[in-house]
């Protein structure tokens, strides 16, 4: 849905400022010099604090910005470095040709099961769990606390536990990522509930509303950005946990192979491995940027 | 509420209330009575209670003693009779104006006597309401890309839909620029004939307050409580040349001087004068005191 802009009448409209004459002296800086020929030339003014800069400005350093390690990375590997240390680029695309023959997409396709399912199954208790701490203060009292002692401990120091409780199987692994993911999940949503304008409330209450109305009609709406974008963020959190799970007897998935690799010094499937998790999520997210231009069209309209 | 429900007015006698852990408390032994379809407004400087005791009859505040009723209805928590209109922040961004304005009616205190003769009804009243605010043109734009007065308009319109006996503002105009203001002054004069309905308002600025009110109520600091009720000396159908005239002048000064006696502002006054003087008497060569 796009929102065109509503012929709104020019009375109502805040007041714009005449078009200003770009001073001579910006931000204390004088913005004209003179050269030998005695003409003056305008000073460039892209290094002002929070100057902006032209679209194309920004993605050309963008491109340079990514650009650069990579040209580095080529050079540092070519002037003679221990292959071991450092796979140079060719070898690590050479790598994944074999691995793409070798079961590559099953890889990241069980990879992505584990770290998707662990997450969204996060998603389905933190969201009512965040939702009623951020509502209820004696929720809040009651598991808050609780919640922020949990968060400080390593899913990694929970692996035999988990072996233990949960067994060997998927469900072990979906588990870690499940107890690296849920309590941070858990306490950014009740942060996004508490964002609510109070005044978005009382409002609704004084239009008659019981607590219930309050929560579905005002408080979810209104946090719904802010919890997809959570959902966004802990969503990469979550694929940092996947080597982490996939140490619980896997003999499948992304991070299995850069374990397997580990243990055979392959460094160059080591850089395969890490590039490709780092890929996808960079895939995922832009992804949920993209759905949350499209569900929240009110966000991004035009003024 | 049906077309036909009349305002309410609002009894208050011995209100007490303390916010746990403050020093003075923020409302003393307050005892008034709005009539129906009454404009009063609350005016004082910051921390006369003035928030305080609109919010309290709005339900949002406890109050801890004393007696609280609107219409013959004890004061236990909001309710659909009195609806609030605030500062800003209110506006529900996902929703267009129309939506907004008619955000009340999916809530289950409207729908519980739904005939289809009201629902018709709420239709032909959304649209009253957008044509009486000057919204008609922006019912299908977002908040966010509306001004700040265009805002408030639809906040008040929303407060409006369901008919409510008694209207809370609380500085509405607060946030908007003086020309914005002053349309919104005439506006809301022009709802409140148009609209059944007890407004109560709250201001921090005293010409408003006489502009807008059938009775100003002027409010005192430390401890909150109500300082003095004034009748505004104005015929009902207020112009802005009225801002001039002698009693318009003569009732602001009042206030003002009021406000200066009981807000401690005197005590700032009195040393800035007793400074500038032995500035003064240093400057001429005289021994300072």
């Amino acid at each position: 849905m796009s929102i065109t802009p509503l012929p709104v009448n020019p009375a109502d409209l805040p007041p714009v400022a005449a078009p200003s004459v770009p001073p001579s002296v910006s931000h204390g800086v004088p913005m004209q010099r003179h050269d030998e020929t005695g003409q003056v030339k305008p000073r460039r003014r892209g290094l002002a604090v929070r100057q902006d800069i032209p679209r194309a400005v920004y993605w050309g350093l963008a491109a340079v910005g990514l650009l650069v390690p990579l040209l580095l990375w080529l050079l540092a590997a070519a002037s003679g470095a221990d292959p071991v240390f450092l796979p140079s680029p060719a070898k690590v695309v050479a790598r994944l040709g074999l691995w793409w023959d070798d079961g590559l997409l099953g890889d990241v396709g069980i990879s992505t099961m584990r770290v998707v399912v662990g997450w969204a199954v996060s998603a389905l208790i933190a969201l009512p769990v965040g939702l009623m701490i951020g509502t209820w203060r004696p929720v809040q009292a009651l598991l808050e606390p609780l919640t922020d002692f949990i968060r400080y401990m390593p899913a990694v120091a929970f692996i035999p536990l988990v072996m233990v409780w949960v067994g060997i199987d998927e469900s072990a692994k979906v588990a870690i990522i499940f107890i690296g993911t849920f309590f941070q999940m858990v306490l950014m949503v009740a942060e996004d509930v508490r964002r609510v304008p109070m005044a978005q409330i009382e409002a609704a209450q004084t239009m008659g509303a019981t607590a219930t109305e309050v929560i579905e009609k005002v408080i979810v709406p209104s946090a719904k950005p802010a919890l997809l974008d959570t959902l966004r963020i802990t969503m990469g959190w979550a694929w940092t946990y996947l080597v982490v799970a996939e140490l619980v007897a896997a003999n499948s998935g992304l991070g299995y192979a850069i374990l397997k690799a580990q243990r055979f010094l392959q460094t160059d499937k080591i850089f395969a491995g890490i590039l490709l998790i780092g890929l996808i999520g960079l895939l995922i997210d832009q992804l949920f940027r993209f759905a949350h231009r499209k569900a929240f069209p009110w966000l991004h309209a035009r003024h | 509420m049906p077309a036909d429900t009349p305002s309410l007015g609002i009894h208050c006698r011995h209100l007490h209330k303390t916010y746990p852990g403050a020093g003075a408390p923020a409302l003393v032994d307050v005892n008034l009575d709005v009539r129906p379809n009454e404009f009063i407004v609350f005016v004082g400087a910051s921390g006369c209670g003035k928030s305080t005791l609109l919010r309290t009859i709005a339900g949002l505040e406890a109050y801890d003693s004393g007696v609280l009723t609107v219409g013959d209805q004890a004061v236990t928590g909001p309710g659909l009779d009195r609806a609030m209109v605030f500062q800003h922040y209110s506006l529900y961004p996902w929703l267009t104006v129309l939506d907004n304005i008619r955000f009340c009616r999916q809530l289950k205190a409207h729908t519980a006597e739904r005939t289809s003769g009201d629902v018709e009804d709420a239709a032909g009243r959304a649209d009253a309401l957008l044509r009486l605010m000057g919204l008609t043109h922006v019912a299908k734009a977002y908040p966010s890309q509306l001004s700040g007065g265009m805002q408030q308009r639809v906040a008040i319109a929303r407060a409006l839909m369901s008919r409510p006996p008694v209207l809370l503002m609380d500085e509405p105009f607060g946030a908007l620029d003086a020309q914005t203001r002053e349309v919104m002054h005439d506006l809301i004069q022009h709802v409140h004939r148009l609209e059944r309905t007890t407004i109560v308002f709250v201001t921090h600025d005293v010409e408003e307050a006489i502009y807008l009110a059938d009775r100003v109520v002027l409010m005192a600091p430390r401890p909150g409580r109500i300082d003095s009720i004034h009748t505004v000396p104005l015929p009902g159908v207020r112009t802005q040349d009225m801002k001039l005239a002698p009693e318009f002048l003569a009732l602001k000064r009042l206030l003002l001087d009021r406000i200066r006696d009981t807000s401690g502002m005197k005590t700032d006054l009195d040393l800035l004068a007793q400074l500038s003087r032995s500035a003064a008497d240093v400057a001429s060569g005289a021994t300072p005191s």
